[in-house]
């Protein structure tokens, strides 16, 4: 997904980090042996890294500058809820919607650009106050919610499967906003995806909320 | 035996047959870096006593309930129907303090091969640190 931005920096000092939220045994491996990403493409099968840095959906992203700083917290990557206006008859979503979604891509990546090459006056990161304010943080009912997402994934593995499941239930209980959480929970089509009536449910029932929350970031569509 | 799953892995540990995760004091410290001291159950500069009169609750001789502990700290944990496996949490208040803090939280992850891949190999480097997933 990443490497066409990765290859024009190589020559900086940058590097990106992809990261699968893939409990499954190998789900991740026949994508990431396709894209044979030239930087590290890691498998997080209990998403410890949606814990660490409260992360709730895929894609989302964070920038850290060259000290170990957070420049930007983690938000959605660019992504633009097209899928939203998918016709099911035509299994096509709307031109102008695609357009906005290419748009936003663009944006984001354009702007990772900036980043790499001329840093805080990219315009791009926050400050230290912004940077908090944009910061989500856990409460204890998520914190609690990842201990039962880590449980249930080991028992899982032990081929304990309802038991795995009540305890992956009780994590998108306690998480409801998490999508990372609920969708590896839910079946998956012969495609692999989680996208069945439950989930388009799911997704209807946000109404004017957003599934890929709009980037706070300058020419970034809404 | 029994499972505990930690912020520093999976361990093996040979917890006692009371309710609760009782543990050797040894096993606990080093399958989630709590030790238990005079002051209580440690981490750094922290101490949490047992609060007064329910000490043998918490902790007897070189033994100590984990679980007891975890509940106290308000810290997250769950486990399974036959307690035989454990998962105690980090709290979300030391994790929001943590993201607050605006340095990025270390981790260690495998690639395919099973190499681990950590973000502080990485130092030096701008990083952009992206999620995705195959469903």
């Amino acid at each position: 997904m990443w490497q066409d931005l990765y290859n024009g920096l190589q020559e900086q000092d940058f590097i990106i980090i992809a990261v699968a939220m893939d409990s499954r045994e190998d789900a991740a491996r026949p994508w990431i042996e396709a894209a044979a990403p030239s930087y590290p493409a890691l498998i997080d099968r209990d998403h410890s890294l949606a814990e660490l840095y409260n992360m709730v959906n895929v894609p989302q992203a964070v920038w850290i500058d060259e000290t170990g700083r957070i420049v930007r917290p983690a938000e959605n990557a660019g992504a633009f809820e097209a899928f939203r206006s998918l016709d099911f008859d035509t299994m096509t979503v709307p031109e102008d919607k695609a357009a906005t979604a290419a748009s936003a891509k663009a944006t984001y990546v354009n702007a990772v650009r900036d980043w790499v090459l001329s840093g805080a006056d990219s315009g791009h990161t926050f400050d230290d106050g912004q940077a908090r304010a944009h910061t989500s943080v856990p409460n204890a009912d998520i914190a609690q919610a990842h201990c039962h997402f880590r449980l249930g994934q080991y028992l899982l593995r032990q081929e304990r499967a309802e038991e795995g499941q009540e305890h992956l239930a009780e994590a998108s209980r306690l998480h409801p906003a998490s999508w990372n959480i609920w969708r590896q929970a839910a079946a998956v089509n012969d495609m692999g995806l989680a996208a069945g009536p439950e989930f388009w449910e799911r997704v209807n029932a946000l109404g004017d909320d957003y599934y890929y929350p709009p980037v706070d970031m300058a020419g970034m569509p809404k | 035996m029994t499972t505990l799953l930690s912020e520093r892995g999976e361990f093996s540990v040979s917890a006692g047959p009371e309710e609760g995760l009782w543990l050797d004091a040894d096993e606990a410290a080093a399958a989630t870096g709590w030790s238990l001291q005079p002051d209580g159950l440690c981490r750094g500069d922290v101490c949490v006593p047992a609060p007064r009169g329910r000490e043998t609750e918490f902790s007897t001789g070189d033994k100590v309930n984990l679980a007891a502990f975890w509940e106290h700290l308000g810290m997250p944990a769950a486990h399974s129907r036959d307690g035989d496996i454990w998962a105690l949490g980090e709290g979300a208040d030391n994790r929001a303090a943590s993201l607050r803090s605006l340095q990025a939280p270390d981790f260690s992850l495998p690639d395919l091969d099973g190499t681990a891949h950590s973000l502080s190999d990485h130092r030096g480097k701008k990083v952009l640190l992206a999620t995705w997933a195959s469903w």
